[in-house]
């Protein structure tokens, strides 16, 4: 049987593209059911939605707050970078006027004004950068914890361009050389560039039954449970505190709140 | 038909090898981007997309701009662009391609790409765009190719191609509402949260896409034989006025939606563009380059006696076509970020190697360009002696 060039040429084409996506996509419709069959650990925390209050008032020191981000960004391997460009960060400080934008009034007292708030990834309830991601590569958990996927990521930043927080970072370039050699944490994988990174409610502490990493370090500062449990720690400083969320009005239902004036109760 | 791309005059020849150049300057650079990542870029954690994202927005329009030809001819039977239809199918083409180009550049893992496609997600808005986009390359491929091959054997194009020729038609029009669902649906973003943004899309869109087609049937004209045709060129004009009004009123009414409301939000991006905010105004000549260059182009083509005239109509086009492209095709990402979620201001200006990345791809886009009209031209000379056949 003899073949042409033009019939040569056109199985070729056919076989290198099915090379290219046919085999894997095969092998992704085979291997969808393994998945769900992870359970967490005995040891491991568990809620229905995890949730944060941070009582700023407690928070006093520029230490106070220095331990905190070091506690998460060293732990987590988040390079400093050393420039505002290429900077990643998953915890870091605001000021009340630039947290809570339009909310800010001229006349409040100058030491709110100006006073340092932790910002985060508000693991909303309608997270509007899991909704934006056209590969499932950030997702919401069934606790509530808005996590990703830094190997199926294909680094697009429409989350980045859909978070009403600000909350997330893109590998502008390769972060390794900028994690200190000492401090690295092998038990946390490092990332590539090319990726989005960002808070993740220190879920890999939660597997293990510890909190996370900056509620740890905060003296009591920072409040951490289940918002679904009406017995739960987070939900007695919410009954006897009047708090606050970033941008409530877009409706994506940020997990995080603040207690800004702070009193015995909390 | 592809062979009628490899005869062609010495200047055909130098076109085609300068921007071969161009391409690898641009192909250089994405290698140099593809191993240190797209820090290389001037985009920052706070202007998270940039130049390449915005070419892609505003030569989505330029290529659903195609319908603006086929309604005409297809749906009325106006026989006057019988000529350029294929014209504004391949340029088409070319700008699709470009799209694809300039997003699969702006990935961090290109790589990955195919995971669009492998975990495909309904809810994201990119993956609609990935398909839409996509779909509409091939629509006008196939139906460009027809219509071009049937030209040369000198019979009708077949049936089952008209079904397509009506399909192309919303097709045009999705492509450009999906990707202006990428920006009116988020949250967060002030400038981008509104719901003229796909209505001022495709406003702009078909001004710009006809605004090009003019000075490429008027370029045609100068160096073939094929004449687009006087008429032709002129009911584009037409079109191109109609359609840059539709676009500054639509801006207009973001204006006063912004200023109007004093809502601060909604205030920021249009005060950082136009005016600067908090002492940060790299954008502002650009963004009056654009409103000095709109109101010209009105000016002219609103005018019958100006617009009559072709160099005066061509001057209107050019400007039309920069006057968005700075819009569209730097102003209107940039702003989305301007001011950022702490109402600080990161300003944004595109790297060199970003802007020789950019080049590059707009050379592969006129490179496409060149070869499918030298084969339209080539297929039209040849058809140009004989009877009519409609």
């Amino acid at each position: 049987m003899s073949i042409n060039r033009r019939k040569f040429l056109k199985i070729a084409g056919a076989s290198a593209l099915f090379g290219l996506t046919g085999a894997s996509a095969i092998e992704e419709l085979l291997t969808t059911n393994a998945e769900a069959s992870v359970s967490p650990g005995p040891e491991a925390l568990t809620a229905k939605r995890w949730a944060m209050v941070i009582d700023v008032s407690k928070i006093k020191t520029k230490e106070d707050y220095e331990k905190i981000i070091h506690a998460c960004h060293s732990i987590h391997n988040v390079p400093d970078i050393g420039n505002k460009k290429d900077e990643v960060k998953w915890i870091w400080e605001e000021e009340y006027e630039n947290t809570f934008p339009g909310v800010s009034d001229e006349f409040i007292p100058e030491s709110i004004k100006h006073k340092p708030f932790l910002a985060l990834c508000n693991h909303c309830a309608k997270p509007p950068c899991v909704r934006v991601c056209p590969t499932k590569a950030t997702f919401k958990r069934p606790d509530g914890i808005v996590a990703m996927d830094y190997h199926r990521c294909i680094g697009c930043r429409f989350c980045m361009a859909a978070c009403p927080f600000g909350a997330r970072s893109f590998n502008w370039r390769d972060p390794r050389p900028f994690i200190k050699e000492k401090e690295e944490n092998k038990e946390f994988p490092t990332r590539m560039k090319g990726v989005v990174e960002k808070c993740t409610f220190c879920s890999e502490r939660l597997a293990r039954g510890l909190k996370p990493a900056c509620v740890e370090k905060s003296n009591g500062a920072l409040v951490f449970g289940d918002l679904e449990d009406s017995n739960s720690e987070v939900r007695k400083v919410l009954s006897a505190n009047y708090t606050i969320r970033r941008k409530p009005e877009i409706g994506s239902g940020p997990s995080v709140y603040y207690v800004i004036g702070g009193n015995e109760h909390a | 038909m592809l062979e009628k791309a490899l005869t062609g005059s010495k200047r055909y020849w130098t076109w085609i090898f300068i921007l071969l150049a161009i391409i690898g300057v641009g192909f250089i650079n994405y290698l140099r981007q593809f191993d240190y990542g797209l820090g290389i870029t001037g985009m920052s954690r706070d202007v998270s997309w940039g130049f390449y994202i915005s070419q892609f927005t505003f030569l989505v329009g330029v290529a659903a701009s195609a319908v603006m030809l086929v309604i005409p001819y297809y749906l009325h039977d106006f026989k006057t662009f019988g000529k350029v239809v294929i014209l504004g199918e391949f340029l088409a083409i070319a700008a699709v391609t470009m799209c694809i180009l300039f997003i699969f550049v702006d990935l961090g893992q290109p790589m990955r790409v195919m995971n669009v496609i492998l975990h495909p997600t309904p809810n994201s808005i990119l993956f609609w765009d990935a398909m839409v986009l996509n779909g509409y390359l091939f629509i006008n491929l196939i139906v460009g190719w027809t219509t071009l091959t049937a030209d040369r054997k000198g019979v009708p194009p077949p049936d089952w191609v008209k079904p397509l020729i009506y399909l192309s038609v919303p097709w045009a029009v999705s492509i450009h509402t999906v990707t202006a669902f990428l920006y009116a649906g988020l949250p967060g973003r002030h400038f981008w949260l509104t719901a003229v943004m796909a209505a001022r899309f495709l406003g702009s869109a078909f001004a710009s896409g006809p605004a090009l087609l003019i000075i490429l049937c008027l370029i045609v004209r100068k160096v073939s034989k094929f004449d687009p045709g006087k008429e032709a060129i002129q009911a584009l004009g037409k079109i191109v006025t109609y359609a840059m009004f539709a676009n500054v009123f639509l801006l207009g009414l973001e204006f006063f939606t912004a200023f109007y409301s004093q809502i601060p939000g909604h205030m920021h991006p249009f005060v950082y563009l136009y005016a600067g905010l908090d002492g940060y105004s790299k954008l502002v000549p650009l963004m009056w380059m654009s409103t000095i260059l709109a109101i010209v182009s009105l000016i002219i083509l609103v005018n019958p006696n100006m617009r009559r005239k072709e160099n005066m109509l061509a001057f209107a086009c050019v400007a039309v076509f920069i006057s968005l492209w700075i819009d569209k095709g730097f102003g209107l990402v940039v702003g989305g970020f301007v001011p950022n979620m702490f109402e600080r201001v990161t300003e944004y200006w595109p790297s060199l190697p970003e802007a020789l990345i950019t080049l590059g791809i707009w050379s592969i886009g006129f490179l496409v360009l060149t070869i499918l009209y030298k084969i339209a031209i080539a297929v039209r000379e040849q058809t140009a002696s004989w009877p009519e056949l409609h």
